[in-house]
């Protein structure tokens, strides 16, 4: 151990390297660390453990993070640290720390490496099991560690063995159904300066054990009584291991309250460090076992049936006297101290237990909850089980009855400076239930969630109204029960939850085989889902508007040409693959000759439009459904749910292809005359290749299958190939169409085509509630046949007069592009008198048409078939625009262009 | 006073059985509600037991029968039982396969009314 | 936020003292027996069986009621919720009746004469892409028809109103915009509970606890009382309450509803210095924060998608929550998860709830709030209890009716939000 330097608040201090914190501190002479929260009050270190309320420091070194309690911060080099009351301070310099995560199945999960743990790891171990051993502190041993002491030799080979593997400063933070454990593993905050950068600060582990032991050990609780927060004042076995395995020497004159044997182990401790013990003030009226008999066999003076009921402070605030009392005579004591140790019993950790839902049980013999619990699954053991070791006998007490004065600082919960008089006032506003009385107090809400405060609380509902002095109380804890335990177990910093899951890797992105060539061409890209399309692509100097204006235009007059790739696409296979699209889709495909291409449009149970897309016939067994680009999984899961479940008698087979193949869509009136000096080995003309059909081609020896699909509404070959195959074709398209000034497109611009001529998109010019109806596709809606959704179209909402149904609008102004979700008035709407507007549609898609030489939309109007040519009005913020309903499609109604 | 909270204070990460891929954690698989409910002749319903098809799912505390995908696995449908207060998980079936008993007590337990 | 270039002066000890927490009143409501018989009774004890007492004795004279709780007064949802409120819903009977519940809201700490530490510090609703912040547009547009004060803010407002949201290139979905309700905001959860319970135990209200209904006395398609485990209780009507348990009583009644109840969560970090002030949700990237009073974040995560009343939720939900939450706000990096909460929400088929008649007369029913009940705390009790006092639905929830499913009327609000908070 060597012996570093460290800031706390801006001071140097000297300590040994990997001890805590606090215990340098304490030896430096620094009792006050803060000032409590509320009460302004200073406090100093009381505990040795994460169950430490008032200590809690902001790092100034390395992580900067705060709340940090210094009884677990292990010094190292270069550590800083600023004290805090209470509140933690968030750095705004970003966390270079990194955080990882892993998974662990194991025969046996030991959770504590005390010596209860450690035998437990050790039977397990011969029985031929495979161990994960856990322990939140730095070194094996629990208690032992705490006393100085080495590991028993049995136990040493424990760690040794190779079936073992062993995991210091990992705490199990969350216990959960079917043996699966959290657990979060701190890696080189011990480690300072020194920190390797590759090393992971904090790791997760998700562990799931066939067996797991828990053994995690117990806190020391303090007493209540009035001003029992000054600094130092400190649970017994807390000061003695300051003092004796941390060399704190500050001490001189040391009272010990308690209501067990732990009190006399302590002041032993105390006293073989030379400090003057006082006297030990033992609440019950008599004691026995070796700790007594060693107690006085050193001479240290002791007193029963007298506890502590106040202290006094020098002008710092800190202990310098305790006044005790004795309960049988009420006389009191008064004496000089500046070390007041206190051992108020035994909490067992039941937290993690109680997170599968086992219920604690009181002990009165233990004076605490205990689980005792052995299943195949489970087994608690050591303090948890309620094996305290031999010599003990604790009274069941909480502290001495106050007056309503001293109530005031005899303090519950030191973090949310609660105190008796609070909780006896919640008590007399009428609450009993202990989860009411934690709200109306705050009791048990900080940092240390109750660890300390949690038994007080209950122990000091129940001696409400008893007779503490008899040890008598009015309840028992037993029906009183635990405070609720939840996770996490101590606090755990956000980024190690999050783990990698950061930037770019919090979602996959999902790109295409051509999105180099994208980003190379300047693209400015759109999240779509997962998806990054290409939403337009500007040359230089030109803004959105210009580059779709120019990307249209190409489309219209001359040739452009998007990658279409991310359309979801699914082969369907089987000798009913026609049968079940009959099903399906609203529209017939069994009827769909072979190498032709159909729209459909599906509709849940409900009748409601889910998704669309062109399916193409490949063979008399064999379909290729193509849906939107966020629709794909949700239509594969679709599909398989009713096969797998409903249909298991259809022979029909699904596959995702949506990866294995890419699309690309060349569209325009040039079209035709470029793609054929590319595909020479098909007729393409108009007569050999209709619209609506497909063909089997190659480009240079690639396989493709070319469909003329036009969501453009122009003349359009869409060339489908293999993934890899994609930018080979695409470069040779590229190179041919130097001539013809081939362009590129992107995602807005493909929505302006569409929507000029009326085309819908899924969850743009729908929102969950259209029927096929109600976008004007009656003619999609088989009248022969039965279809998932059918019967839904009979309920009487949905055949309603009145339905919001897709229309096209034209604005007033051609210039001004409404904007989308803009909602529709009549002419002259005026608020009602609670400042509504009624209105009657609203704006779905709305653009720019160079075409058109104009602005227009497409929208959702109430009986908006019927109300063609009527003059609407569009409130947007500062004015109204005015509008006419019109037909939803714009370009080219009898489709000349798109068949030709 | 207080009735006595149950002490289930966690998180969980159900392990499921799939019947093809074995124990696999929860996040592999998708829901899929009340199981048995099949798809019934849509034109022989009134609108109320359409209505109930379409939305009505059985919601017991307690064992309940329902399906799960395994997605991010096979991609096959099965059920299983498991008890909606303890995540205790019961036998797993195919479907169209007899329903095993209830692990809870039969008849107790609302379904579908 | 500290400069951690700063020093303190020698000597000083910690920072700024935390803003304290007013002292609870001294008698909060009356603990008694059952009566024999009430004019109604409420089953459910949480923020809108509260809510609906209190309306009931205060808008129609009607005291001789109970509420009637199985565990302890407001232990669920209220118990821990992420306290969001708002009415910028984008279906006009939505808005309706979240906005009537706002404006309640607006003066309820007066009508209650109880701190609510109600603060209208603004909920921010984010868009991550195009077609997010389209759909975000089209909920403005339709509010300002309906009133409610929304408003668009572009990403540079955005970025001025919280500086500590991500607006770095590497962001993987960045911020597009925001709607923004400037009178949401947020309230002091129980508190609310405590404040509704006192104020109706004054108004001559039972409040009874530890007592579970069982079953209820229905004849001739009437209900004339419920079953409790405190004995039979006889009501001239009844209130169903019951969030996540609305389908047993339900179910017990002889009806069927079409809920699912199914596990959510919420979480909260120790107490820090004050960064974020005003309510942050993103749909897109699962964030739902505000930082209280007191100074702790409260994040809401996702819910589990399978039934539970487990009262807790998958481990994995947290963590993809905290990964998007470090994502959207890298400051919290070092912000850490104190304690998280499972709770039981009651879903309906198209996020919104079901308030009114039931097939039983005189049996009435308040339910599927799902994830976003704490907002309409007022506005529900207020209508259940017209509802309730009437017979027949206030016309704010008439379109909520059960029967809507059988129409065919739903009123979807999924897009609302991914979680409606």
């Amino acid at each position: 151990m060597s012996e570093i330097s460290f800031h706390f608040d801006d001071k140097l201090y000297k300590g040994q390297q990997g001890e805590p914190m606090a215990a340098a501190l304490l030896r430096s002479g620094l009792l006050s660390i803060t000032n409590s929260t509320y009460h302004g009050r200073p406090r100093g270190v009381v505990a040795l453990g994460v169950e430490e309320p008032n200590a809690l420091v902001q790092l100034v070194s390395g992580t900067k993070e705060s709340m940090l309690p210094t009884t677990v911060i292990e010094l190292a080099d270069g550590l800083a640290a600023r004290s805090l009351t209470g509140i933690g301070a968030l750095p705004e310099l970003p966390d270079e720390a990194r955080y990882d995560k892993t998974n662990r199945f194991v025969d046996t999960l030991v959770i504590g490496a005390g010596l209860a743990g450690l035998n437990a790891a050790d039977e397990h171990l011969r029985a031929g099991r495979e161990v994960l051993l856990i322990d939140d502190q730095p070194g094996p041993g629990g208690h032992l560690r705490h006393l100085g002491l080495g590991l028993p030799p049995a136990l040493q080979n424990v760690l040794a063995n190779e079936n073992l593997m062993y995991l210091s400063r990992c705490t199990a933070i969350g216990l959960y159904d079917q043996n699966y454990v959290v657990a979060v593993e701190r890696r080189s905050d011990h480690l300072g300066n020194s920190a390797p950068l590759t090393r992971s600060r904090i790791r997760v582990w998700h562990i799931r054990a066939d067996q797991i032991v828990l053994a995690p050990g117990a806190f020391q609780r303090p007493l209540i009584f009035a001003n029992n927060d000054r600094p130092g004042i400190m649970l017994s076995h807390a000061a003695a291991t300051y003092v004796a395995k941390y060399g704190v020497q500050i001490f001189k004159h040391a009272v010990v309250a308690t209501v067990d044997s732990q009190g006399y182990r302590d002041a032993l401790r105390l006293h073989r460090e030379g400090i003057q013990v006082q006297g030990i003030y033992d609440v019950r009226t008599e004691a026995k076992g070796p700790s007594v008999d060693a107690a006085m066999a050193a001479g240290i003076p002791i007193r029963f049936g007298t506890t502590v009921v106040d202290t006094i402070s020098n002008e710092e605030g800190v202990l310098k006297g305790v006044i005790l009392q004795d309960l049988n005579t009420n006389e009191i004591v008064q004496t000089t101290a500046d070390l007041l140790a206190v051992s108020g019993g035994w909490t067992p950790i039941v937290d993690l237990a109680t997170h599968i839902g086992i219920k604690p049980q009181w002990s009165e013999e233990h004076a605490a909850f205990v689980v005792k619990h052995s299943t195949a699954q489970l087994n608690t053991a050591g303090m948890l089980a309620g094996d305290f070791g031999g010599d003990d006998d604790p009274l069941v007490f909480f502290g001495p009855v106050l007056n309503a004065e001293q109530a005031r600082h005899a303090y519950i919960d030191l973090q949310r400076d609660t105190t008796l008089y609070d909780l006896r006032r919640a008590v007399g506003a009428g609450l009993s239930s202990i989860e009411h009385i934690k709200r109306y107090t705050t009791i048990g809400t900080a940092h240390d969630q109750g660890k300390t405060s949690g038994m007080l609380t209950i122990g000091a509902l129940c001696q409400l109204n008893g007779d503490a002095k008899e040890g008598k109380l009015s309840l028992s804890p037993a029906d009183v029960g635990t405070l609720s335990f939840r996770p996490p177990y101590v606090p755990v910093p956000f980024a190690a939850l999050a783990g990698r899951e950061r930037g770019l890797l919090s979602d996959p992105i999902r790109i295409t085989a051509l999105h180099q060539w994208h980003v190379e061409a300047g693209a400015i890209f759109e999240d779509v889902g997962q998806w990054k399309r290409p939403w337009y692509f500007p040359k230089p100097g030109e803004r959105m508007d210009d580059a779709v204006r120019r990307e249209c235009i190409a489309a219209r007059e001359g040739v452009a040409v998007m990658d279409a790739s991310t359309l979801g696409k699914i082969d369907i296979q089987g000798p009913d693959a026609a049968v079940f699209l009959d099903r399906i889709y609203t529209n017939m495909f069994s009827s769909l000759p072979e190498g032709q291409c159909r729209y459909g449009v599906m509709c849940k149970a409900d009748g409601i439009v889910f998704d669309d897309g062109v399916t193409t016939r490949l063979g008399k067994n064999h379909f290729f459904m193509t849906t939107t680009t966020g629709g794909a999984a949700r239509v594969l899961a679709w599909l398989e749910e009713w096969l797998q479940t409903e249909w298991p008698d259809l022979k029909v087979y699904c596959t995702s292809v949506t990866e294995h193949i890419s699309t690309i869509a060349l569209v325009g009136p040039k079209s035709r005359q470029l793609i054929q000096e590319l595909v020479t080995d098909i007729d393409l003309s108009k007569e050999e290749f209709p619209f609506m059909h497909s063909r089997m081609a190659t480009i240079d020896g690639i396989p493709v299958r070319i469909a003329r699909i036009s969501f453009s509404g122009e003349l359009a070959f869409e060339i489908n190939a293999a993934w890899g195959h994609a930018r080979y074709i695409w470069e040779r398209l590229w190179a041919l169409g130097r001539p013809y000034d081939l362009t590129a497109y992107g995602t807005e611009t493909m929505h302006v085509l569409r929507a000029e001529k009326g085309y819908i998109i899924v969850g743009q010019d729908t929102d969950g509630t259209q029927t096929p109806h109600d976008l004007n596709m009656s003619w999609v809606v088989s009248k022969k046949k039965e279809f998932i959704g059918k019967r839904s179209f009979q309920l009487p909402y949905l055949k309603a007069t009145g339905r919001a149904q897709l229309v096209g609008l034209l604005p007033e102004n051609g210039e001004e592009v409404i904007p989308e979700g803009a909602y529709i008035t009549v002419l002259n709407a005026k608020p009602d008198e609670q400042g509504k507007t009624s209105h009657t549609g609203f704006v779905t898609s709305s653009y720019y048409s160079p075409a058109l030489g104009r602005a227009f939309a497409l929208a959702l109007v109430a009986d908006g078939l019927n109300r063609m040519g009527e003059l609407v009005e569009v409130p947007i913020e500062k004015k109204v625009l005015r509008a006419t309903i019109c037909d939803a499609v714009f370009i080219d109604k009898e489709n000349v262009r798109r068949d030709s | 006073m207080e009735q006595p909270v149950l002490p289930t204070n966690t998180y969980f990460m159900l392990y499921i059985p799939c019947p093809h891929c074995g124990l696999r954690n929860e996040t592999e698989f998708h829901y899929g509600a009340e199981a048995g409910v099949a798809y019934p002749d849509p034109n022989a319903l009134t609108d109320s037991e359409w209505a109930k098809y379409l939305h009505i799912r059985a919601n017991p505390k307690g064992w309940l029968a329902e399906r799960w995908v395994h997605f991010a696995g096979c991609g096959r449908w099965f059920s299983l039982w498991r008890n909606t207060i303890t995540h205790e998980i019961g036998p797993a079936y195919l479907p169209f396969t007899t329903q095993p008993k209830s692990p809870g007590e039969t008849g107790k337990e609302d379904s579908r009314i | 936020m500290i400069n951690t270039q700063d020093t303190l002066p020698p000597g000083t000890i910690g920072r700024r003292r935390a803003a304290t927490l007013p002292e609870q009143p001294p008698q909060l409501w009356k603990t008694v027996k059952p009566k024999k018989a009430y004019d109604a009774v409420i089953v459910g004890g949480g923020g809108h069986g509260l809510a609906t007492a209190y309306y009931l004795a205060k808008n129609h004279g009607l005291t001789n009621i109970a509420v009637l709780e199985k565990g302890w007064l407001a232990g669920g949802n209220m118990a821990r919720n992420t306290t969001i409120i708002r009415s910028n819903y984008l279906w006009d009977e939505s808005a309706a009746i979240y906005e009537h519940s706002l404006k309640l809201w607006e003066t309820l700490e007066e009508d209650l004469g109880y701190e609510l530490f109600f603060s209208q510090r603004g909920v921010l609703t984010l868009a991550h892409s195009v077609s997010d912040a389209r759909s975000k547009r089209r909920n403005l547009y339709a509010n300002a028809l309906n009133g409610i004060d929304s408003e668009w803010l572009t990403p540079e407002e955005v970025k001025k109103l919280v500086p500590i949201i991500n607006f770095s290139e590497d962001v993987r979905y960045p911020v597009h915009g925001a709607t923004y309700q400037p009178r949401g905001g947020i309230a002091k959860h129980d508190w609310v509970a405590w404040g509704y319970a006192k104020a109706a135990s004054d108004l001559g209200v039972d409040i009874i606890q530890g007592t579970e209904v069982t079953g209820f006395d229905i004849r001739d398609n009437k209900v004339h009382g419920v079953h409790t485990s405190q004995g039979n209780i006889a009501a001239g009507k009844v209130g169903l309450v019951a969030a996540g348990h609305s389908s047993l009583l339900a179910n017990l009644a002889g009806f069927s509803i079409p809920i699912q109840s199914r596990p959510l969560q919420a979480l909260v970090s120790p107490l820090l210095e004050q960064v974020l002030n005003t309510v942050v949700m993103s749909g897109a990237v699962h964030v739902y924060v505000s930082q209280a009073h007191k100074g702790e974040l409260v994040m809401g995560a996702g819910t589990d998608a399978f039934n539970s009343y487990s009262q807790r939720g998958g481990f994995h939900v947290i963590e993809h929550q905290l990964a998007a939450a470090v994502e959207l706000f890298p400051i919290f990096s070092r912000a850490q998860v104190l304690r998280t909460w499972g709770g039981i929400v009651d879903i309906a088929p198209d996020a919104s709830p079901i308030i009114g008649l039931t097939p039983v007369e005189n049996l009435f029913i308040n339910t599927g709030w799902g994830t976003g009940g704490f907002k309409a705390t007022p506005g529900s009790g207020w209508v259940m209890a017209y509802t309730m006092a009437n017979g027949t639905p206030h016309e704010l929830n008439s379109p909520f009716a059960l029967d809507r499913f059988v129409t065919g009327h739903l009123i979807d609000e999924h897009g609302a939000a991914g979680v409606a908070h």
